[in-house]
């Protein structure tokens, strides 16, 4: 791990990774989402309205696994001072927010024809919500200082901190009465869901994290460049 | 390296603390945090008067009655060791059927729940009809009797 804090190593790695996760992500993301609106096979509850779960579920994973993600860069990046580790976070936050926004917004339009509800206040959804102004507070606290590396200092303790909450999230199910269900797909037994829904799931699932990765690349080049401008700058300005 | 060692270890360390504050707060807030209480926990429990709560459970099968040329609708909720019978007047949601689980919001008077608003849950079992129909056929069916959809 401490060979990639190395930024150069670092981004000759992003070059590698880039095209491979351009490619799993668009295709993906085609069988994925042509097998899970044609091809899979209406739910015997829920009908077609089942769809929905095929952009839903893997974006709530992907909310989880980039804040995830964020939380152990931040980590890594207050012990052992890597800038490469507090970049990936910095750029991870807005992608992780966007997929806790998409989880949102789809649950709620899934909740309305099935639960007879757009929102409610249980645990699980609550926790997500929190999940988002985690993600929220972690950009904002970032930009609020002209100091940036105590911004991203700051920024870095709310998500170790926040990291409390990703347990919570996945287990909230359990531990409490929700209206949400149990997990279906990550539990002891094995899935309860059919092969038939699963396959599609998985891809799109797949599609997404090919997704996070590609915009990771995409965000950690930005967020390079914009370094060395600065540095750029700061020593011209004392010339 | 060193004081990376002691900075790793008190991460460590305060993130452990925080999680053990955070799990005793769950723990007390229990009773707030539960989005419903099943019938038997309803009646083990004493209540105020009006109090309004949330209710969950199956609808008994045959249980559920609507009056002609009215909206009101009355059904039993059970959790198999307790029931309650429950009055609402409104749109329920499509998910509703005999056998399903739900969750009613409202309260009781006089050993009857009046709900203000029914809504439905569904499990976390996905599967095609044709799967589910097998199941039942075979009887290896672990759901409810109703829970198929009305074939339209």
């Amino acid at each position: 791990m401490h060979r990639l804090a190395n930024p150069t190593r670092f981004l000759r790695l992003c070059n590698m990774v880039k095209p491979w996760a351009m490619a799993i992500t668009l295709l993906c993301l085609a069988t994925g989402l042509y097998f899970s609106l044609f091809k899979s096979p209406p739910d015997y509850q829920q009908s077609d309205t089942v769809r929905i779960m095929y952009v839903h579920v893997p974006a709530a994973w992907m909310a989880m696994f980039c804040y995830s993600a964020m939380a152990l860069s931040s980590a890594a990046a207050l012990i052992w001072g890597h800038l490469v580790a507090q970049l990936i976070a910095k750029a991870t936050a807005p992608i992780g927010a966007s997929f806790t926004f998409l989880a949102l917004i789809t649950g709620s339009l899934w909740g309305k024809p099935m639960w007879g509800t757009w929102w409610v206040w249980d645990a699980r959804l609550t926790s997500v919500l929190i999940l988002f102004f985690l993600y929220l507070g972690f950009i904002v606290l970032h930009d609020a200082f002209d100091d940036t590396s105590r911004g991203a200092r700051a920024a870095s303790i709310l998500a170790v901190v926040g990291a409390v909450n990703v347990p919570i999230i996945k287990f909230s199910v359990d531990w409490w009465n929700t209206l949400h269900q149990p997990a279906s797909v990550v539990k002891l037994d094995g899935p309860a869901i059919h092969s038939s829904m699963l396959v599609p799931l998985l891809l799109m699932a797949c599609g997404y994290t090919g997704f996070y990765l590609w915009m990771l690349i995409v965000r950690m080049r930005a967020e390079f460049n914009s370094n060395k401008i600065r540095a750029i700058r700061i020593r011209q300005a004392n010339r | 390296m060193k004081r990376k060692n002691k900075r790793l270890s008190m991460i460590s360390a305060a993130f452990l603390a925080i999680c053990a504050a955070m799990a005793l707060i769950l723990a007390a807030f229990e009773d707030n945090i539960v989005f419903f209480y099943s019938p038997t926990e309803i009646i083990n429990n004493e209540l105020q008067a009006n109090q309004r709560l949330r209710l969950g459970g199956l609808v008994e099968e045959g249980s559920v009655q609507r009056a002609t040329g009215s909206p009101i609708i009355t059904f039993n909720v059970t959790d198999l060791i307790t029931t309650v019978p429950i009055t609402f007047k409104g749109i329920l949601p499509d998910l509703f059927r005999e056998g399903q689980g739900i969750v009613a919001e409202g309260n009781f008077r006089g050993g009857k729940f009046f709900a203000t608003e029914v809504l439905a849950k569904h499990d976390e079992n996905y599967m095609p009809k044709e799967i589910a129909e097998a199941l039942k056929k075979s009887g290896k069916w672990k759901g409810a009797e109703n829970a198929l959809p009305q074939t339209k």
